[in-house]
């Protein structure tokens, strides 16, 4: 299962489709970017990545919780 | 584009189809003797466009002996069976010991984050800020991976290419060109059958996280 199906899949459920979710991935194209927003993504982190980007994309994600 | 006359000669035709008879299965060395069989039985017999028709044949022979000729010279079945099987399995190799080497290190990091739950002050965060930095550096290894994964790919969709190239020739000419069993791509490739498509791009053609926050945003 791709890291796209595991967000579809937590979107397509009721109990989880409002938990924030980010995704953290070498999939820098457009269309991936896309993708996962078109399919609920709460946030998209592109790897090498740092912790203070990822802190920074979690408070963000946490503010618009 | 070799030209044939509307109506080949009764006595070529009978000669022809003797020759014929003598070699049942159409082969491009087979072309070429019967060509040459038809010329030694014909010299003096043939008018002036039964000539040309017949050189024109002979050199549609020897074209087909000569490509024939090249691409046995080019060992293509050596591609295949074991440089291509030989190099996917040597970066098979590199992606699973890299991975294990990464799971190794990140198991040490949840050791010393454990550790450091232990100590106050700062040890605590000089350990933590240490582990989080390996954390980070770590995620070459999927990055890493991902790349070599689309090699290999690529790598098997040229075998599988190769060897249809194989299969082709060997049908016309049986034995001197065998193919091996097609290559089976397992790696994930999209529909476009770009395998250069998936995973971490190349430096031209990625994003970094500035431009990825600029498109999302653009969806608020």
């Amino acid at each position: 299962m791709t890291g796209l199906q595991l967000l579809q899949e937590v979107r397509a459920d009721a109990r989880l489709k409002g938990t924030p979710f980010i995704m953290i991935t070498a999939e820098s194209k457009t269309e991936n970017v896309v993708a996962a927003k078109q399919a609920g993504v709460s946030n998209y982190i592109v790897k090498p990545f740092n912790a203070e980007t990822l802190r920074e994309k979690i408070e963000k994600v946490l503010d618009n919780a | 584009m070799l030209e044939l006359p509307a109506r080949i000669p009764e006595p070529l035709a009978h000669r022809l189809a003797a020759i014929r008879s003598r070699y049942p299965a159409s082969d491009p060395d087979m072309v070429a003797g019967v060509v040459g069989a038809v010329l030694t039985t014909m010299r003096g017999d043939l008018s002036a466009s039964d000539t040309a028709l017949l050189h024109e044949v002979e050199e549609l022979g020897r074209t087909i002996a000569a490509a024939r000729a090249e691409i046995a010279a080019l060992q293509v079945d050596d591609i295949t069976a074991s440089h291509i099987p030989s190099a996917t399995d040597e970066l098979d190799a590199i992606v699973a010991h890299t991975a294990g080497a990464t799971n190794s290190i990140l198991e040490v990091c949840e050791t010393l984050d454990s550790v450091a739950g232990k100590l106050d002050g700062e040890a605590a965060a000089a350990l933590q800020d240490a582990t989080t930095r390996i954390y980070e550096a770590c995620s070459f290894q999927d990055i890493t991976g991902q790349r070599i994964t689309k090699v290999v790919a690529t790598l098997k969709a040229i075998d599988s290419k190769v060897a249809q190239i194989l299969n082709t020739f060997s049908e016309a000419h049986g034995d001197s060109f065998r193919a091996p069993t097609p290559a089976v791509v397992v790696s994930p490739v999209p529909a476009n059958g770009d395998p250069a498509a998936v995973g971490p791009q190349l430096p031209g053609n990625a994003m970094d996280q500035t431009d990825i926050d600029k498109l999302l945003a653009s969806f608020d």
